[in-house]
């Protein structure tokens, strides 16, 4: 298959290691990939503060950047959602809308990806730490993405796999939301970050670098472990 | 810690207040990590009863359906149900009477209040009540009003509206109920719940008996058959029905379901979403007063019809199942926005998700817009919903309806610039190089809002090269 | 001040019903559900999903498939939410039980309702007995509230739930709530599997007239509102036993 990557702003700001992981996993599995560089960001952040007809300026440009495309797969759930579920109603009675909806049934979580569209599980990887995997919302409740990053994991040589006491709550990131409402979103990352670390992981594992940001932003601070990793890194790692 | 005015003066602020107010309380009850410790423990006890509920359906998903279909169809269709309840309802004995709103409804109250002479009223939780401020009305009046229900009347003792609109005490330790009770009932202390609650009982029983007229809310309004349900769980709505002359129930217009058999999904529901019961104790269904041959009951019955903004939510088809709910509290209890703000900082009748959906139809989007924002929109409250209303969607509805009716210039501005970036891909890759090389002097100068991130948590160091850059490169 | 008139009245019900109206000329966007099972719609709403009552029936809480299993599953349901619950031959046997209650409790008085089967078992009692629904009485709430227990049967019981329905058939609506304990007396055969036949079993048994109160009880009376810790007994009675004969 060729997979056009998506890759959301910051992590083509901040964590560019995650993107290369993808592609690697991707290519390491007979695929080929390409990076349309005419994409920016996926609108999510004007979307999200309610500024509807600036998102759907950076949204339709979006969907005439990845048209043609195979497959679209990108390593955030968030920015996933915005594509898969948001686009579509964003983007209804517009000259985009079919467009919208072609897109988004093309467009793909990355783990989403390799274990529904792929068919893979093992990707042959090694990673000999105990971790947790932290779902971020918008994969888990956007998405309905809850087995698929657990199964790749499980197939992770020497990775141990423990679940934390709060699986369901939110890291507390939320975009904006945690620079308008800091307090908040800071005593929801203490409490996701408190039970991550009382698992006594090495790693906490997650699909979002949204909330890698967010948790590994507070356990810095507090100067606590572990340390989030990306599910694409974990699985681009050493190969077994 | 501030609770909420018990007044109607407080529903509507100057601009900004409300939000102000709103940052103030969260971060000072963020601050109390022992109190959000003891509500987390709190609530321990009901997401394992709600599991074990939820797992003695035979479907669940399929469940939710049918209860979300069932108060659809209902608020889709007020304009018929609404006239076939209120004709089934008087045929019954009883007599509706509609409020436009919460000054139209306190009216009401206080003239069949005159009109029957009373004197002492007893109330069993009502939330409607909360909503008209009914309390400050009848005290002012005059009129003696006692809450029954044991969470209300503490509540009532401590001069504060409820904090969570089902578990109404849920923030107060067992000590400071037995002081409490200390204060005004005079009774010894006591660390035992069980006493607590039976304090209660002893003093609470000789005022029914007393009591001339009952006050209660509904839960549900049933068309087909003109009954109003009330679900609780102590008895003391059975018991403010049973004895006291007058009963009169204040309920919203959604309240509506078009048949009674809709109860046979509804109220379990309700009780297994709500408080993890396979029903709640009480489910009543009243057709009427007293009937001929019957023993005992009130000689009249009166129904309170409250719109109060609900046609205005009711004209938003965009939102309009938000008046599907039937305040279960359900999304306040997985809330995490609630679990670390608390009840009191919403500021609003009904808290949590639900609340930030409706509060800024009934009393304003400019003023309580805020109450969207704050949301990470993780959507748990979504999937906690026994009746499938679309919360978390419905905050950045009012986000949109606000950013057109009411934008901040400042916030337009920067999300016109940020659009006008991202849509030119040379000008956003110069913008993300600018953001890498100006970082570390930006951690050091901290502008809001970077200081608002940094004050609680770190950033990690900008890597050398962007994906695009690195890209670039490994493709050569 | 006095109550309001009844033009004032009607022109806020028609004010409000016209917002309605208004607000309803927008339809609504389709329902948030995952099932296709929908069906016709209402006449005045003729795109109108509406689903049939009977179709969430195997979707909720099971309620048995034989009356054994129903009885089954409504003992077990009792026994979780605290009820006490026995099964007994007849009714001498049940006034025989509720005697030693009586007697072991040391109940001074026993509030009951005019039933033919009730008056039995509550004649035998060793105490006094108050009927609360004595021809052209009223029934004296403060004499009810002095009672010990509250003797009363029921339109009828639920397995699903472990609900018991009474109406205010059955004592009127103090009966079953006044007194610090209830009794219920009922035949095994008046278990009905789920809520919805309870319902059924109600609208064939009163055609024409519901009584004005219907009240499913679902164990004694209870309350969390102290650090969510279940405490029995808030306001209702705090012990409910039923008696199944048969
Ligand atoms: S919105 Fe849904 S979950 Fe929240 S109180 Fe209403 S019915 Fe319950």
């Amino acid at each position: 298959m060729h997979v056009s990557l998506f890759i959301p702003c910051f992590v083509d700001q901040l964590t560019p290691q995650v993107g290369l992981a993808v592609a690697t996993v991707l290519e390491r599995l007979g695929h080929t990939v390409e990076f349309r560089s005419a994409q920016t960001c996926c609108g999510q952040p004007s979307f999200n503060a309610g500024y509807w007809d600036e998102a759907r300026g950076v949204a339709s440009r979006a969907v005439e950047v990845f048209a043609g495309a195979e497959a679209v797969v990108g390593p955030s759930g968030s920015c996933v959602a915005m594509m898969k579920v948001f686009y579509p109603q964003l983007l209804a009675g517009t000259p985009h809308e079919t467009a919208a909806l072609d897109l988004a049934a093309r467009t793909f979580e990355f783990g989403e990806f390799l274990v529904n569209q792929l068919g893979v599980t093992d990707v042959g990887a090694r990673f000999p730490h105990r971790v947790s995997y932290h779902d971020g919302c918008h994969g888990l409740r956007e998405l309905r993405i809850r087995d698929e990053p657990r199964k790749l994991l499980a197939a992770v040589r020497d990775l141990e796999l423990v679940e934390c006491d709060e699986p369901e709550s939110c890291c507390g990131f939320g975009g904006l939301f945690s620079v308008k409402f800091p307090m908040v979103s800071t005593a929801m990352a203490e409490v996701k970050a408190g039970s991550l670390a009382r698992t006594d992981c090495d790693y906490i594992v997650s699909s979002d670098p949204s909330c890698q940001l967010q948790l590994d932003g507070w356990l810095s601070k507090n100067g606590k472990r572990p340390r989030t990793i990306h599910l694409a890194e974990v699985l681009a790692g050493e190969v077994a | 810690m501030s609770s909420p005015a018990t007044t109607a003066a407080a529903e509507h602020p100057r601009p900004g207040v409300a939000k102000k107010q709103f940052l103030h309380d969260a971060a000072e009850h963020v601050r109390d990590t022992g109190h959000r410790d003891f509500v987390r423990r709190a609530l321990g006890g009901y997401y394992l009863s709600r599991d074990t509920q939820k797992a003695r359906f035979r479907d669940w998903e399929q469940a939710r359906d049918a209860a979300s279909l069932a108060k659809w169809s209902a608020v889709n269709r007020l304009d018929e149900l609404l006239p076939e309840f209120v004709a089934n309802f008087e045929s019954g004995g009883g007599r509706v009477h509609w409020a436009r709103d919460a000054a139209e409804a306190r009216a009401i109250i206080l003239g069949l209040l005159a009109e029957a002479d009373a004197k002492a009223v007893i109330k069993s939780k009502c939330m409607t009540s909360e909503e008209i401020h009914l309390n400050a009305a009848l005290e002012e009046a005059g009129y003696g009003v006692v809450e029954s229900d044991l969470g209300e009347f503490i509540q009532q003792l401590r001069g504060e509206p409820p904090y969570h609109f089902v578990f109404p005490c849920m923030h107060v330790r067992r000590d400071e109920i037995s002081d409490l009770f200390g204060k005004h009932l005079g009774t010894e202390p006591t660390d035992s719940p069980e006493e607590l609650t039976m304090i209660a009982r002893r003093h609470l029983r000789r005022l029914y008996v007393e009591a001339d007229v009952g006050i209660t809310g509904a839960n549900f309004l049933v068309a087909e058959t003109g009954q109003i349900s009330i679900t609780e769980n102590e008895g003391n709505a059975r018991l403010t029905v049973a004895l006291p002359r007058i009963h009169i129930a204040i309920a919203g217009i959604e309240k509506l379901v078009a048949r009674l058999d809709d109860l046979a999904v509804l109220l379990p529901m309700l009780a297994a979403a709500g408080s993890g019961q396979p029903m709640t104790c009480y489910n009543t269904l009243y057709g009427g007063p007293r009937q001929a041959g019957e023993c005992d009951g009130p000689e009249a019955m009166h129904l309170v019809l409250l719109d109060n903004g609900r046609t205005a939510l009711l004209a938003d088809a965009e939102q309009r199942d938000a008046l599907q709910c039937i305040r279960c509290g359900a999304c306040l209890n997985v809330c995490p926005i609630f679990k670390n703000v608390g009840g009191f900082t919403y500021g609003t009748t009904y808290q949590g998700p639900i609340g930030s959906v409706i509060t800024p139809h009934l009393r304003g989007l400019a003023e309580w817009n805020h109450l969207s924002g704050a949301s990470s929109l993780c959507g748990a409250c979504t999937d906690a919903c026994p009746v499938r209303i679309d919360i978390h969607h419905h905050l950045l509805h009012n986000r949109r309806n606000a950013a057109r009716t009411a934008p901040s210039r400042l916030e337009r501005l920067g999300q016109r610039a940020f659009a006008f970036v991202a849509r030119r891909p040379w000008l956003f890759a110069a913008g993300g190089w600018l953001f890498r090389k100006t970082l570390p002097l930006a951690k050091t100068l901290r502008p809001p809002p970077l200081s608002a991130w940094l004050a609680t948590r770190d950033l990690p160091a900008a890597p050398r090269q962007s994906f695009r850059s690195a890209w670039r490169r490994r493709s050569r | 001040m006095n109550s309001r008139p009844q033009e004032a009245n009607e022109a806020a019900g028609q004010a409000i019903l016209a917002r309605v109206r208004e607000a309803l000329r927008l339809p609504a966007p389709p329902p948030h559900i995952r099932s296709q099972t929908p069906t016709a719609g209402p006449a005045a709403h003729p795109g109108l999903a509406i689903l049939p009552a009977e179709a969430s029936r195997p979707w909720l809480p099971d309620g048995g498939d034989s009356p054994a299993e129903s009885l089954g599953i409504f003992t077990e349901n009792l026994a979780t939410l605290r009820a006490e619950c026995v099964r007994v031959a007849d009714m001498n046997a049940a006034a025989a039980w509720l005697a030693g209650q009586a007697r072991q409790r040391g109940w001074q008085r026993v509030a009951f309702h005019d039933d033919p089967l009730i008056a039995s078992v509550v004649e035998v009692l060793p105490c006094d007995r108050y009927r609360v629904d004595s021809p052209g009485e009223s029934c004296d709430k403060t004499m009810l509230e002095a009672c010990d227990a509250g003797v009363s049967g029921c339109e009828c019981l639920i397995a699903q739930t472990g609900s018991i329905l009474v109406s205010s058939n059955q004592g009127g609506r103090g009966l079953s709530i006044l007194p610090h304990v209830h009794v219920v007396l009922a035949r095994v055969d008046q278990i009905v599997p789920m809520l919805s036949d309870a319902l059924a079993v109600v609208r064939q048994q009163h055609q024409g007239r519901l009584p004005s109160m219907l009240s499913f009880i679902t164990g004694p009376s209870r309350t969390g509102d102290i650090e969510r810790i279940l405490v029995l007994g808030a306001h209702g009675p705090k012990e409910l036993l039923v008696i199944l004969v048969g």
